[in-house]
C-alpha cells in the first residue's frame, strides 16, 4: 500500500516536471540567461507554499498521516562543501540541462540520450564516494 | 480540462512541486532526488570498494519507487497529456541559441542537437552529455543535495547551507552558459 503511495507521488512529480517544462533543457538555459520569469516563478511558488507548509507543521506539531512525529534534520554546518559542490552541480545542470529528478522524467518521455547523462551522473556520484575523504567538507 | 494539455503556468507548477514535498513529508519521508543516485551505486555493488556506498539501501527503496513514478509520469505526460511539445522561449533566448548553432530553439521539447539519437554518432556532443551528467552526480553528492533537496526542501526549511548551495548552483550555471558555452558550441 505504501509502495503504491510513493509510486503515485512520483507519477505526480514526473507529470509536473514535464508539463511545467522544468525538465526542458531550453528552460534551464533561458533561466541562466535571465530571459524569462518562468523558472523563477516555479521555484518561487514552490518555496512560498513549501515554507508555509513547513512552518505550519512545526508550529502546530502536526504528525504524519501515520501519526508519527515529523522531523526536519538540520543540514550539516559547512561552507566549502556547499559552495564547491554547488558550483560543480550548477556547471553540470546548465550543460546537461537536467537535474536528478527531471532526468528520469525525460527517460520516461523517451529522450534516449538522457541515458548517457544518467549513467554519467552515477559515475560522478561513485567518484565522489571514492574521493570523499580527500575533499574539503 | 483542456488546460491540462497546455504547458502548465508557473504558479500551477510551483504549487504542485510544493504539494509533492508536502505529501512526502506527511508519509514520513523527504523530498530529495539525488540520494537515489547513491542508492543505485550501492545496489550496483559500490559498497564493495567504497565505504560511502556501504549502507542499508533497502531503507531507500521508497525513494526509488518515487523515481519509478517520475519515469512513468514523464511517459504519461509526453504520450497522453501533451498536444504541442514546443517551448515558448523568449525571442532573445531563441536568437542567442541560433548563434550557438541550435536551430529553431523551442520548436521541440529538447534540442535535437543534444537529445535526438543523432548525438550517438557525434563524439564531441556525447562527451558533453557525459561531462554534464558527471558534474551533476558529483556536485549533488558533494553539496549533499540537488535542486529538490536544497532549492526546494532546504530553502523551504530556511536552511543557510541550502542557500549557499543554491547560490553555488547559480554561479556554476552562469559560468557554464556565459563563459564556457561559447567555446563548446
Amino acid at each position: 500500500m505504501r509502495t503504491l503511495i510513493y509510486l503515485l507521488i512520483g507519477i505526480v512529480f514526473g507529470i509536473t516536471m514535464f508539463k511545467s517544462e522544468a525538465a526542458s533543457w531550453y528552460r534551464i538555459y533561458e533561466m541562466f540567461r535571465f530571459d524569462s520569469f518562468h523558472m523563477y516563478g516555479i521555484i518561487g511558488t514552490a518555496l512560498f507554499f513549501g515554507a508555509i507548509t513547513i512552518l505550519i507543521i512545526k508550529r502546530f506539531d502536526i504528525t504524519s498521516f501515520y501519526g508519527e512525529k515529523i522531523n526536519f534534520p538540520p543540514k550539516q554546518k559547512s561552507f566549502a562543501r556547499y559552495a564547491i559542490g554547488g558550483i560543480l552541480f550548477g556547471l553540470g545542470w546548465a550543460l546537461a540541462g537536467a537535474c536528478p529528478g527531471p532526468m528520469f522524467t525525460l527517460l520516461g518521455a523517451g529522450f534516449s540520450p538522457i541515458i548517457v547523462v544518467i549513467i554519467a551522473s552515477l559515475l560522478g556520484t561513485f567518484v565522489y564516494g571514492l574521493l570523499k575523504d580527500k575533499l574539503p567538507h | 480540462m483542456n488546460w491540462i494539455y497546455e504547458p502548465w503556468p508557473w504558479y500551477v507548477s510551483g504549487f504542485m512541486i510544493a504539494l509533492v514535498m508536502f505529501l512526502l513529508i506527511m508519509v514520513g519521508k523527504n523530498f530529495g532526488m539525488s540520494g537515489n543516485l547513491r542508492t543505485i551505486c550501492s545496489i550496483c555493488g559500490g559498497g564493495k570498494k567504497v565505504d560511502f556506498f556501504r549502507f542499508n539501501w533497502k531503507a531507500q527503496r521508497w525513494n526509488l519507487t518515487v523515481v519509478l513514478g517520475a519515469i512513468i509520469g514523464g511517459f504519461i505526460a509526453n504520450q497522453f497529456l501533451s498536444v504541442d511539445p514546443s517551448i515558448d522561449l523568449h525571442t532573445e533566448t531563441v536568437q542567442n541559441l541560433q548563434t550557438l548553432g541550435f536551430e529553431n530553439a523551442g520548436a521541440t521539447y529538447m534540442p535535437e542537437k543534444l537529445f535526438s539519437t543523432t548525438v550517438f554518432s557525434d563524439a564531441k556532443l556525447l562527451l558533453l552529455l557525459v561531462i554534464g551528467g558527471f558534474l551533476v552526480g558529483f556536485g549533488a553528492r558533494y553539496a549533499g543535495g540537488c535542486t529538490s533537496g536544497h532549492a526546494i526542501s532546504g530553502l523551504s526549511n530556511l536552511q543557510l547551507p541550502s542557500l549557499i548551495a543554491v547560490i553555488g548552483f547559480f554561479i556554476g550555471g552562469l559560468i557554464m552558459i556565459h563563459l564556457i558555452f561559447p567555446f563548446l558550441f
